[in-house]
């Protein structure tokens, strides 16, 4: 599976400018960092009250990378 | 809904070109041909345009459903999903071959995506609906091991006259056992504790 392409699948609906959505990977020893960004009028919208979006968004994400055997993590700016 | 009258030298073409208008394929619209138009002769003589009427039949439900199909299908997961609705609420089950990785540990997997199909399935509609998931019946027989439960920690809390701490839970399973719990006279109860680790407390009367 591809992380980044999984990654852009879960968040694309949920913005109104999926065209600045950008995720960049990083190899950082065991785990794989994912740094997400969006257009800032569409940041409220993945992150959510008390961050409820962000943390479904990486439960999702990393439950998807488990099935990989892979440790990810995702960083949202 | 949105919907469209569109003519064109053929019915074939003037549906095409709603489809192109309304940007869907042709299984996310009903179909009404209002006149098939006439040739006429050579082309040229007498000829008349077909006119049909389009209407999308594509909704925020389907929408959500596509969502959930198309993460499951990248998580290498391809099941089955049936929609029940019943009333504002919408019920996805799912069932198929290695189903249970969308459930994850205590079902936070299963009610993250839950989350995130919701917020897809609202919004771009003001009608409301609330989507539930439900992998292999998880959630009728998570349902009854916690109403189980419950009666079960209820009772000892009585017994012994003292409160008895759950461990942490969702808030979709601390729901179910208030519920269960708001039936019983001989007890009360309380959720404590900050997320993720919120859990449910059982109070004696």
């Amino acid at each position: 599976m591809k992380m980044e392409q999984f990654i852009r699948t879960v968040v694309t609906p949920l913005v109104d400018f999926p065209d600045n959505i950008r995720v960049i990977e990083e190899n950082k020893g065991h785990e794989i960092v994912y740094t997400l960004s969006v257009n800032p009028e569409d940041m409220g919208k993945i992150i959510g009250k008390q961050g409820r979006v962000a943390k479904a968004i990486r439960t999702v994400v990393q439950s998807a990378a488990m099935r990989d055997n892979k440790r990810v993590f995702l960083e949202i700016r | 809904m949105k919907e469209l009258t569109v003519t064109g030298p053929t019915v074939d073409e003037a549906v095409q070109d709603a489809l192109t208008q309304l940007n869907v394929t042709r299984d996310k619209v009903d179909i009404r041909v209002i006149d098939e138009g006439k040739k006429g002769l050579l082309g040229l003589f007498g000829s008349k345009p077909a006119v049909v009427f389009v209407k999308l039949n594509y909704d925020s439900v389907d929408e959500a459903r596509d969502y959930l199909q198309k993460v499951l299908t990248e998580m290498e997961i391809h099941p089955e999903i049936k929609v029940e609705r019943n009333g504002k609420e919408v019920i996805f089950k799912i069932t198929g071959e290695d189903t249970s990785a969308i459930i994850g540990r205590r079902g936070y997997t299963l009610n993250a995506l839950q989350y995130l199909v919701q917020l897809v399935g609202n919004k771009n509609t003001k009608q409301f609906h609330t989507f539930i998931l439900d992998v292999e019946n998880y959630r009728e027989k998570r349902k009854e091991t916690l109403t189980t439960l419950a009666n079960r920690l209820a009772d000892k809390a009585v017994a012994t006259r003292r409160k008895v701490e759950l461990e942490p839970m969702p808030a979709y399973e601390r729901k179910v056992i208030h519920t269960v719990l708001s039936e019983r006279r001989d007890i009360r109860t309380e959720s404590m504790g900050d997320e993720p680790h919120r859990y449910l407390t059982i109070f004696p009367k």
